[in-house]
């Protein structure tokens, strides 16, 4: 569509590539700085799903048998205990009573906070202590080599 | 031939009409036809504890039941009739403090109340001759005996109070034993009445502390050891710290002196410290070692606070902008712990102790407010990497607008 | 390379015979006059949907349409997913842009009559588009499930149950039910990301083909000035000279976006709790503040008839008039009929804006 006329001078000549140049330059570029974002995030983030309904909780053979591992779900504290009869159980590790983070008592086989000394049976239970209420059970399931902790459905 | 059958069929009609008036018990279908207050204990043993069991009246009144004379009635036959209030506990025990015979109802049920109650103030008095005492009949109904864990009981956990406060809250019948009648209603105000309300049967009501066959205020130096059986380590530390030996020597009840015996509320950090809620200038003045603890315990508990809601409010604007900051809320938590276990600590009465706990706790808010902070940051970093791209926005913008002169300066052809 | 590249554009031609199409556009042209800038907004409002068509198709890929998970994705988007907040806050950004743009194409279209025979149906093509732009505004505003989102939806769902006759079926329909839950969520990404998409489609084709069709519209008052010798008739080819021009449109539109994503990013907020009492302050996009505010302020009944319903009534019968526009002011001249018209316009839209300001009092 342009018409090819002979240069004159060469000052139009060199000026039109400059500004072909810049006007590419900058196209090409400004596309760039777009598409790399795009293609960046297609490609899926390492950690492929939300934590906040499920979580690798430990590896299998991780945990010794009658022994507990707090991990995180979501952005809250969480227990996993391996009982001596060798069962998974996963749990909220915040206390009931004043949110502070449970453990596991290996001794007397139950869930213990050590502010107030409240204790929670293997299930949850609140069965001594100030708490008020049974603390959180998640779903365990061994998926490969993962233990995965999940909120009830 | 009619009058008979008439007659038969009135009969039949009379026994075919329900109601346990029409049952063989001489005593209940007598004192059910009666007025008032004669026939008061007939209408009330329907629903009485006892009557499930299958005892009649005559069971704990003697009697003949068999008999629909007022025959029925005579001492000779073993009538024992309505037993004078002295003789009340007497009476209920000849059961209830029989194991042999209380196994064949409902083992699992004490039978040292009576042998409990005699040593109570209601029983001592009781037996020196004062008939306004609680006895028996007087919490636990006369006729319409509930079971304990009947939520409708007089005696049920949720019921206590009330129960109790039926003569200690009467001004005028407390007033010759000196006692006040203030209970019932600075414990309605406490925390443990309004876990108790919310139908924690656990929380304590007058006779978890005062006893309840064997009710006697606890005595001043083991009222600790009683708010002790739920409050473990807060009466461990106690009985560790200056004060333990301290009131023990003063006479002072060691957990009722800063938190009250019935009005126990939900403390505050302010009770620490010396400012104007405090319960420690109570006693402490300033100059003193024990002001200076106080004044010390409370700066390093209002500091901790103070940093833990500045990094909680951070991590809060960051979560809604959408940043990341799960890992921090779990520092964050540790902090929450670590003021949790300090108020705990106060009971120590040492600043050291409670440091401790505090001086980790503001290292973890600090950490996750420095997080909060990092996030927000990168959140504005953003601008950086936007800064680039305009860059070569407004290359591509100058190039357009250059080739467009260039082009229209043209001549058209 | 030129030559590579011709040979691959001969190939196509021959197959698809684009040698109509190109000829076409070396011939379109643009009329050269003091109205002419407004021409470059409808291309703005395209390229701002073709950008919510890209964006939105990246957020697919991450996005999960229930109530338990929907949130959460779209926080996993803006804090696990590379660029995940550019994109997002592009996407929330340029719907709004887009409804700007399409709000000045509409009124630059009405002042400047482009309506007039024979654009009707581009007119009322351009308004149903108009309808749908706001109905993907309204449906998408509810996917990310956060508190802002909930209760803007339970408000605006419910204003459809005021409309007459059809209210209580239209605000069962547009919820999935009674109640604003997560059937509503299902079904506002369905309308969402397929009906709204599939109807838009069909619209803007029409759209556009009648703008290249008819080419474009010249105002009544640049013709009369033709007419009357004080001024010439000037074209500009579409292509490159506009087609430039538009370019350096799009370009700074997708600077501001993005000075937008990284300055002003768009906030995630918490997630939706159905049975937490609604927050204080809530109030729909400012798109539809002017109907919030008309209907907070008209009383529990005008003459017989319920307040809301009046409102909503009001609304629709304006509504249908400005659709119907092209054929009621027929004789679009210098007319007083045609000054009404250009009155009722500046009424239209001074009330929108005194009406959305208002909100803010």
């Amino acid at each position: 569509m342009e018409n090819h006329e002979p240069a004159r001078d060469s000052a139009p000549l060199l000026a039109r590539r400059w500004v072909n140049l810049l006007l590419g330059g900058g196209v090409l570029a400004s596309l760039a700085s777009f598409i790399y974002p795009a293609l960046r995030y297609i490609i899926p983030p390492p950690v492929p799903e939300s934590t906040s309904r499920s979580v690798v909780a430990a590896k299998v053979n991780e945990l010794k048998l009658n022994s507990g591992k707090i991990f995180q779900f979501g952005s809250k504290p969480a227990i996993l205990i391996r009982t001596a009869d060798d069962q998974y159980k996963a749990l909220s590790a915040v206390c009931t009573h004043l949110s502070c983070t449970v453990q596991y008592r290996d001794d007397l086989h139950q869930i213990w906070c050590a502010c107030h000394n409240g204790l929670y049976d293997i299930e949850g239970r609140n069965v001594s202590g100030p708490p008020p209420r049974p603390l959180e059970v998640f779903d365990v399931h061994v998926q490969g080599d993962d233990i995965i902790a999940a909120r009830k459905a | 031939m009619t009058r008979l059958i008439g007659s038969s069929v009135l009969f039949i009609l009379a026994l075919a009409t329900p109601g346990w008036a029409q049952t063989n018990d001489s005593c209940v279908t007598c004192h059910a036809s009666l007025d008032g207050a004669l026939a008061q204990p007939a209408k009330d043993y329907v629903s009485d504890v006892h009557h499930q069991a299958g005892l009649s009246c005559a069971d704990c009144h003697g009697g003949n039941p068999k008999d629909d004379s007022m025959d029925a009635m005579s001492p000779a036959k073993g009538f024992r009739g309505a037993p004078d209030k002295s003789k009340v506990p007497e009476f209920c025990g000849r059961c209830h403090s029989d194991g042999a015979y209380m196994r064949r109802y409902n083992p699992k049920l004490r039978t040292d109340q009576l042998s409990e109650y005699l040593t109570s103030v209601h029983g001592q008095r009781l037996k020196h001759g004062d008939p306004k005492v609680a006895a028996c009949v007087d919490c636990h109904g006369v006729h319409n005996i509930l079971a304990v864990a009947d939520s409708r009981a007089p005696v049920f956990p949720t019921n206590v109070a009330t129960t109790c406060s039926r003569c200690h809250s009467d001004s005028k019948l407390m007033a010759e034993y000196k006692i006040p009648t203030d209970q019932a209603a600075h414990y309605e105000k406490s925390v443990h009445a309004k876990i108790l309300a919310g139908g924690d049967t656990s929380a304590p009501t007058c006779t978890t502390c005062h006893g309840n066959h064997g009710a006697t205020p606890p005595g001043v130096t083991s009222v600790a050891n009683v708010c002790g059986t739920c409050h473990v380590f807060f009466v461990q530390l106690f009985q560790k710290s200056p004060h333990g030996p301290a009131f023990e020597k003063m006479g002072l009840p060691g957990c009722v002196q800063c938190h009250s015996n019935h009005e126990i509320v939900k403390p505050s950090d302010e009770w620490v410290g010396v400012g104007s809620k405090s319960v420690c200038i109570s006693c402490h003045v300033e100059g003193d070692a024990g002001y200076a603890s106080a004044k010390k315990i409370s700066d390093e508990l209002a500091q901790l606070d103070h940093s833990q809601k500045r990094a909680e409010d951070i991590l809060s604007t960051a979560e809604r902008k959408g940043m990341e900051v799960s890992n921090a809320h779990l520092e964050l938590a540790q902090a929450n712990e670590n003021i949790v276990k300090a108020r705990v600590a106060v009971h120590t009465l040492d600043p050291v102790e409670v440091g401790k706990l505090t001086d980790p706790g503001m290292k973890f808010s600090a950490t996750a407010y420095e997080a909060g902070v990092a996030a927000l940051r990168e959140s504005n970093m953003r601008r950086k990497g936007l800064g680039l791209a305009l860059i070569f926005i407004v290359i591509a913008i100058a190039g357009l607008y250059l080739k467009i002169r260039e082009m229209e300066s043209k001549p058209q052809k | 390379m030129s030559s590579i590249l011709a040979r691959i554009i001969q190939w196509f031609d021959d197959r698809f015979g684009t040698a109509t199409l190109k000829e076409f556009l070396r011939h379109k042209t643009i009329p050269l006059h003091r109205h002419t800038v407004w021409y470059y907004f409808g291309g703005m409002t395209l390229f701002l949907f073709i950008i919510q068509v890209l964006t939105g198709i990246l957020l697919l890929l991450y996005y999960r349409p229930t109530p338990n998970d929907a949130f959460e994705s779209v926080q996993y988007v803006m804090t696990q997913v590379r660029f995940g907040w550019l994109i997002r806050s592009v996407h929330s950004w340029s719907a709004n842009l887009m409804i700007f743009t399409a709000s000045v194409h509409m009124f630059s279209v009405y002042f400047l009559k482009a309506y007039r025979k024979p654009r009707e149906l581009t007119w009322v093509t351009g308004m149903l588009l108009f309808f749908i732009v706001l109905g993907f505004g309204f449906t998408g505003y509810l996917l990310p499930w956060n508190t802002l989102a909930y209760f803007a939806t339970k408000v605006g769902t419910q204003m459809g149950g005021s409309v007459p006759v059809v209210g209580k079926w239209l605000l069962i329909f547009l919820r999935g039910g009674d109640e604003v839950t997560g059937a509503t969520l299902t079904r506002f990404f369905g309308f969402h990301v397929a009906v709204l998409p599939g109807l838009a489609t069909m619209m803007l084709a029409a759209h556009l083909l009648l703008v290249q069709r008819l080419g474009m519209s010249v105002p009544p008052s640049v013709e009369k000035r033709i007419a009357e010798g004080k001024e010439t008739s000037k074209i500009m080819p579409f292509f490159p000279n506009f087609l430039l021009r538009d370019m350096i449109g799009w370009y700074a539109a997708l600077g501001v976006l993005g000075a937008l994503a990284a300055i002003f990013p768009w906030e995630l907020g918490t997630k939706a709790d159905p049975f937490a009492p609604a927050p204080a302050g809530i109030r729909p996009e400012w798109y539809f503040l002017f109907m919030f505010q008309t209907l907070k302020l008209l009383p529990s009944r005008v003459l017989f008839l319920d307040g809301e319903f009046a409102g909503i009534l009001a609304f629709s019968l304006a509504g249908a008039i400005w659709v119907a526009i092209p054929f009621i002011d027929r004789k679009v001249g210098f007319s007083r009929a045609t000054r009404i018209f250009t009155g009722l316009g500046i009424f239209a839209l001074g009330y929108i804006i005194m009406m959305s300001a208002l909100v803010f009092k």
